[in-house]
């Protein structure tokens, strides 16, 4: 290991090549503060001549590593691996070309998010808007095929990257795609994004850019219940009207984001709709009659639009200050990820309901309603004995009632280290044995973010396929599949 | 061979790779693109059975052999389409008129896929790869093996969707596939306007596709030297958005501006001219729309988003000359006679192909299915 770390200060210069505790501790965890590892240290590239220099120094010396942009991850993704090398791109912020005639950009992995949009208004947008969007990375969104509100109608990240440069793990540097769409061959650009970091680092992103809608109408409607508001959102989506956004939040989401937010909202009322529709001016117009309309027949008697772009915000900074409004009702939470067919919320909200009071636990709900995605927090006290680990188990539950519900695991967050365990339970052996395929033709050292996505540990067999027992497996830290 | 079952489909390809038995992978046959192979034929006619139509959730669970018609004749009783409308005959039946007429309209959902065809809706909502939410697919050494789900929203584990769209039945079979679907838009209506300057068309097309219009479709038509562009709504406010882009059109100095109110001839037509006797197919750049029409007399084009068809004579040196001046921009032949069709795929990346190359080899251990026809000899 010392020699690597000699080498890798060579490669990034010493300025940017930590290895005390005190500055790998900013590093120990990612979003998801209850996992956390020190790496033996963490180099922070400026260009992708260098993270191509620590990736092939890390392939020599055969050290796992983990890419890391903004650290704002939900799934313990960015986890480092303990001793391994951590690779953080945060230097890496160009804006390296801005092609509006082709609508393109194309940034470096450490640009945010929210930078990107920047760059193109106000005539362009990039749509993908997770709610960690002024710090998250344009890598870190590559890697997770991040979502965000407006994800219902626009799309995800892996609907706006037409192309990448990449390292892989042998050190490799690797162009897919680029400005065009449909390069030749298989899409290898489809098969990255969302990878999790596993498949390699992405050091350039070029991305689709959107033309900025003409206008944007918003509105919160209160209901009794979030089972009329779930009517609300059905009939909403069955009348063809496909919005911009449409987040739910609960009564407990409602009184916890109040406090925090001051926007006026009722506290005590069942479920709070934000309904959001974005485009072309005259078409906007009459479908908004129509939502206003829906809200009302499905029994909400409030219904507030916004008048200006600041009441707007005050909405939006309300439904967003959800989480951490959380954490003033409660030490701790848990936030899941679970995704459902959009009709059955109603029973999984049920179901939810049960469990909460099954475990006397606290769960608050906030979700992106058209596209059946829940964010549940489960609300507990770390500092009692034994009530963490009831909240993980209350949560695995919930992603239990998704899958029955014929849902999935993780919407946005990705599966990383704290979803894994949870995989067998939504695909079977055969399925999972082609993920590892796919893994192993990118990374068959298999040294790019081990321990992440796949449930237990794999290892590559050779090409095609002859069995030969494999050092670790031999010694039972590892199982073939 | 045709099997009816999944199960029967990765049985029957784990015994053709055992035996070594090249596989060229069959759904409605409309799509003969790529290199010819001789093989054992696996048709899908077996596996056509729509098993979810989940009107609620705009979401169904399909077979790779339903015919893409057939499912969205059924969409289409609850207001939905899956969004995507390519020519759904082959070449020859296109040209004999018999898309327009609804006739040999065989291709089938897992051909759409595995071919990565697409028609004029993919301006605003992608192609097959943007619409597959979840795909089983069954591989050479008989696993059958599922990848993402069948709600719009999923990050877990790889998507091997993605993987298998464009893939020409190179690396497995694809038995089942999740798809989203969309509202079928109330009414139409498309703005029309024609100019024979490529430079001042070229403009025109980036201009429109730079305002926020929300239209359904933006295409080019360019043939015999006269070029048009059609912009389609779908909406209820279809035809006000329409005489608003026309009123655009004007603005960029386009002429014989009009507003079609029953417009699918319009369109039909489009998706006729995606196919033919000699289809090179670009992957381009808005900025591209002036250098491919002029490598062409006819293209069908999507500007927004750099794609373009161009119909050539059926000659080698022809299609030889158009990629030469349309070089390093990477041109796929189509529709084209089976000996010109040798040379079908533009080069990856030295670095691309050889990831390619890796997954071909897991995917495909027996190294069945279309060998030695795809991208780089894989």
């Amino acid at each position: 290991m010392e020699g690597l770390i000699w080498r890798l200060r060579d490669v990034v210069g010493a300025d940017w090549c930590y290895t005390a505790e005190h500055q790998l501790r900013t590093y120990e965890s990612d979003g998801l503060l209850q996992y956390s590892a020190l790496p033996a240290v963490a180099v922070l590239p400026g260009s992708a001549e260098q993270v191509q220099g620590c990736v092939k120094a890390c392939a020599d010396a055969g050290v796992p590593w983990v890419a890391r942009g903004s650290g704002s991850g939900l799934s313990g993704g960015a986890l480092p691996v303990a001793d391994g090398v951590l690779i953080v791109t945060s230097r890496m912020k160009r804006v390296l070309e801005i092609d509006l005639a082709n609508q393109r950009v194309c940034v470096e992995p450490g640009v945010t998010n929210t930078a990107v949009s920047s760059a193109v208004a106000p005539d362009y947008f990039y749509p993908p808007d997770p709610s960690s969007q002024i710090v998250c990375s344009i890598g870190g969104n590559v890697a997770e095929n991040s979502g965000g509100a407006h994800c219902f109608k626009y799309g995800f990240t892996t609907n706006y990257v037409c192309g990448l440069e990449v390292v892989l793990s042998d050190g490799e540097l690797v162009t897919l795609g680029g400005r065009e769409l449909d390069p030749p061959g298989y899409d290898l650009l489809g098969a990255f994004v969302g990878s999790e970091g596993t498949l390699g680092i992405a050091t350039k992103v070029w991305l689709r850019v959107m033309p900025a809608p003409e206008t944007v109408k918003t509105l919160v409607a209160f209901f009794d219940s979030t089972h009329a508001a779930g009517e609300a959102v059905s009939e909403i989506v069955q009348s063809g009207v496909v919005p911009g956004a449409i987040e739910m939040m609960d009564r407990v989401a409602i009184e916890a984001s109040e406090a925090m937010a001051h926007a006026g909202y009722p506290v005590g009322r069942g479920a709070a709709l934000l309904v959001e529709l974005d485009g072309a001016e005259r078409e906007c117009e009459a479908r908004f009659d129509e939502v206003v309309a829906v809200c009302e027949r499905c029994g909400s008697d409030d219904v507030r639009v916004a008048r200006d772009e600041a009441e707007r915000q005050l909405f939006w900074k309300t439904r967003k200050s959800a989480f951490p409004a959380m954490g003033r009702l409660s030490p701790n939470y848990f936030v899941q990820d679970g995704v459902i067919p959009r009709t059955k919320l109603p029973e999984v909200l049920e179901a939810i309901d049960a469990l909460a009071e099954e475990y006397g636990m606290l769960v608050a709900n906030v979700f992106h309603a058209g596209d059946g995605n829940l964010h549940p927090l489960v609300c507990f006290d770390g500092r009692n004995a034994g009530e963490a680990e009831r909240a993980e188990e209350l949560s695995g539950r919930i992603l239990d009632a998704c899958l029955e519900a014929g849902g999935s695991i993780t919407g946005e967050h990705g599966v990383g280290v704290d979803k894994k365990k949870h995989m067998p339970k939504m695909f079977e052996e055969a399925d999972l044995d082609a993920f590892q395929r796919l893994r192993c033709a990118w990374d068959p050292a298999g040294l790019a973010n081990p321990g992440k996505v796949m449930p237990t540990p794999r290892l590559c067999g050779e090409v095609p396929g002859v069995y030969r027992q494999h050092p670790l497996e031999a010694a039972g830290l590892a199982e073939r599949f | 061979m045709r099997p009816d079952t999944p199960q029967e489909a990765a049985g029957l390809l784990r015994t053709l790779g055992e035996e070594g038995r090249p596989v060229r992978p069959r759904g409605g046959g409309t799509k003969d693109w790529g290199p010819v192979v001789d093989g054992v034929v696996v048709e899908t006619g077996g596996l056509n059975r729509t098993l979810e139509h989940n009107v609620g959730d705009f979401t169904a669970v399909l077979e790779a052999g339903v015919p893409l018609a057939e499912a969205q004749a059924a969409f289409a009783e609850h207001g939905q389409m899956l969004a995507i409308d390519p020519a759904l005959a082959s070449a020859d039946e296109v040209g004999r008129g018999d898309e327009a007429a609804g006739r040999g309209s065989t291709a089938t959902v897992g051909g759409v896929i595995a071919a990565n065809d697409s028609g004029p809706l993919r301006h605003r909502y992608g192609s097959m790869r943007d619409l597959v939410v979840g795909t089983t697919v069954a591989l050479s050494d008989g696993t059958l093996a599922r990848s993402g789900g069948k709600v719009i929203k999923n990050v877990a584990g790889y998507d091997l969707g993605k993987l298998f769209t464009g893939s020409f039945g190179t690396l497995g079979l694809i038995v089942r596939v999740a798809v989203r679907l969309h509202p079928l838009p109330p009414r139409t209506a498309t703005a029309v306007g024609a100019s024979d300057d490529l430079d001042r068309l070229g403009a025109a097309a980036r201009a429109l596709a730079g305002l926020p219009l929300e239209a359904d479709c933006l295409d080019l038509d360019w043939r015999d030297g006269a070029g048009r562009l059609l912009v389609r709504f779908g909406s209820a406010a279809a035809g006000d958005q329409a005489a608003a882009a026309a009123a655009r059109m004007d603005e960029l100095e386009l002429e014989d501006r009009s507003v079609v109110e029953d417009d699918d001839e319009l369109w039909m037509a489009q998706r006729v001219h995606q196919r033919g006797e000699c289809i090179l197919k670009v992957s381009g750049r808005s900025t591209d729309l002036a250098a491919v029409c002029r490598a062409g007399s006819a293209v069908v084009g999507r500007p927004a988003l750099g794609l373009y068809w161009l119909s050539l004579p059926a000659e080698a040196e022809t299609v030889a000359a158009a990629r030469a001046a349309l070089a390093p921009r990477a041109c796929t032949l189509l529709d084209a006679p089976a000996a010109l069709r040798a040379d079908a795929w533009a080069a990856p990346e030295a670095g691309a192909l050889a990831v390619m190359a890796r997954i071909k080899e897991r995917f495909d251990p027996a190294r069945i299915f279309r060998p030695g026809t795809f991208v780089g000899g894989l």
